[in-house]
């Protein structure tokens, strides 16, 4: 009898903990976001958000600069982790792996060096704040998209499209009836792992100068401001965009090692 | 023609992950404060990285919590995966459901959320490093715990049976048989927290105190500034720091050749 508890006892300091910090933390901010400085219950943050046309608009130019970066960064990582699948030359795991490098050294100074380069080509940063955004995430990004591509078209069964060739499939029918939904998976967790944070990474903006808001810069504008209900509204509906966003991807991320993998 | 085409889309997505760090660390030889007109070698850049104490405290801050908060995750997460692993059906499922809140949660939120409720509510001063760890715990654990529980699924479960059967105590038979089974999940693990918490900005900035600074949070801090000397002394940072990945990374392939040449050499 002893032994088995021994084993499953190992689990509750863990359990405590993400009891505490993952479980608890959300309560409170749910309890925050409608509650005003007062402690009474208010709805005041929830309809202010999507009755002031600065918070709308905040959140219609997160989602067009995630889209537009999800979409850019998909363009650019799908041919590289096409290529990359489908070679056999030798030399491939050390290729692979300069691909997922940049994860490992610090993405503010990536970035740093990313600003000097577009400010030396552009020299003044501040005229192209979108499309300077964009290509910044990019930049930041785009391992995170290469990677479980990579490993959704490597897993692709190669006698599939053979197959389809034989049935008298052409290069562009056979990739689009067999690759490009077999690889569905790995386009499913690459967009979820950069969409999220093309939303909320307000870091990038700040170091490339475009001043307009993203959602993440509204909860950091509220924490600056000691403004904790407010903060915790837009911390609440950030949430409620994740948990639509797992939910959709929920069925294809199955695969719950993947960012474990990564290393 | 289409032979050519596959390397061609390679270099291109090479170039541009790395023609900005490489152009950086060119520069950061010369006395230039910005791209484009080299003037001359000097390793000025270089001098200041390391005889600037304001830069070395950051550094070696950044290091220290890296290195504590991975220590941390490393025996939590462990710990938790085998006991999950273990635990009935249901426990175990919820576990990992929780498990999974901080790896898809925006970091904004939880280091917002865990700042509200510890310093906010429970009024722990963020001058104690207490919020600043348990922030960059709850970033790291859960990745621990994703690198082990694949390494329990794949071990094989007798051996755990069959020391307890010729007398080791579980204490022993956790120690010298699941361990150094799992210990391949464990060290990735460890790996990934010292990554993730180098590479954190936002859970950093919502509870770390006032006056400790990490990589992250000094260089956002140093772009906002018109510190020209510290912004030159930054891009020797990068480039040291791009030097010590490539040296782990050549380290870590070397180590696994020779491996797989030991483990091939066996069978």
């Amino acid at each position: 009898m002893k032994k088995i508890f021994a084993r499953k006892y190992l689990g509750i300091p863990y359990a405590v903990f993400l009891l505490l910090f993952v479980v608890a933390p959300l309560i409170v901010l749910f309890y925050y976001a409608f509650t005003n400085s007062t402690g009474h219950f208010s709805a005041a943050n929830l309809i202010g958000f999507f009755t002031d046309s600065n918070t709308i608009g905040t959140l219609f130019y997160s989602l067009m600069l995630a889209l537009a970066v999800t979409v850019v960064c998909l363009v650019i990582a799908y041919p590289i982790a096409y290529v990359l699948a489908k070679s056999g030359f030798k030399a491939k795991a050390v290729v692979v792996m300069l691909f997922v490098m940049p994860m490992w050294i610090n993405f503010t100074l990536r970035l740093t060096a990313l600003k000097e380069i577009l400010t030396a080509i552009e020299g003044n940063l501040a005229f192209h704040p979108f499309i300077n955004s964009v290509i910044g995430m990019t930049y930041d990004f785009l391992p995170f998209m290469i990677l479980p591509l990579y490993n959704a078209i490597s897993k692709l069964d190669g006698n599939l499209l053979e197959a389809a060739k034989d049935l008298g499939a052409g290069d562009v029918q056979a990739f689009l009836k067999v690759t490009l939904p077999l690889s569905m998976p790995g386009i499913v967790s690459g967009v979820s792992m950069v969409f999220l944070p093309a939303m909320t990474n307000y870091v990038v903006l700040d170091m490339l100068y475009n001043s307009t808001y993203i959602m993440g810069s509204l909860i950091g504008s509220y924490f600056s401001a000691y403004d904790w209900h407010g903060g915790s509204m837009i911390a609440l509906i950030l949430l409620l965009i994740i948990c639509v966003f797992t939910l959709i991807s929920g069925s294809a991320e199955e695969d719950e090692g993947q960012k474990g993998v990564l290393l | 023609m289409k032979k050519a085409i596959g390397p061609v889309i390679l270099a291109l997505g090479l170039i541009f992950m790395y023609a900005p760090i490489l152009i950086l660390a060119v520069y950061s030889f010369t006395d230039s404060t910005t791209i484009g007109a080299i003037r001359g070698f000097s390793l000025a850049n270089y001098i200041t990285l390391f005889t600037t104490p304001e830069l070395g405290e950051m550094i070696w801050g950044t290091l220290a919590l890296a290195l504590g908060s991975a220590i941390i995750s490393t025996i939590l997460g462990t710990a938790g995966a085998i006991g999950a692993f273990y635990s009935k059906k249901r426990t175990g499922q919820v576990i990992g459901v929780v498990n999974q809140i901080p790896v898809v949660n925006a970091d904004v939120v939880t280091g917002f959320s865990l700042c509200i409720l510890l310093v906010v509510v429970l009024g722990i001063s963020k001058e104690t490093f207490v919020p600043l760890i348990i922030g960059h715990v709850v970033l790291s654990v859960p990745f621990v715990y994703l690198s082990v529980i694949p390494k329990l699924k794949q071990m094989d479960q007798s051996l755990y049976e069959a020391a307890l059967d010729l007398g080791a105590s579980p204490a022993v038979a956790l120690r010298r048989i699941i361990i150094p089974q799992i210990s391949g999940g464990i060290v990735s693990g460890f790996a990934m927290a010292i990554t993730l918490s180098l590479d954190d900005y936002f859970i950093a900035t919502y509870t770390k105190p006032a006056t400790f600074d990490t990589i992250s949070t000094y260089v956002v801090n140093a772009t906002r500034g018109s510190h020209t000397e510290i912004k030159t002394a930054l891009w020797a940072l990068s480039t040291a720091i791009f030097v010590i990945v490539i040296c782990v990374v050549i380290g870590m392939n070397i180590y696994r050749n020779k491996k797989d040449d030991r483990e091939g050499g066996l069978v």
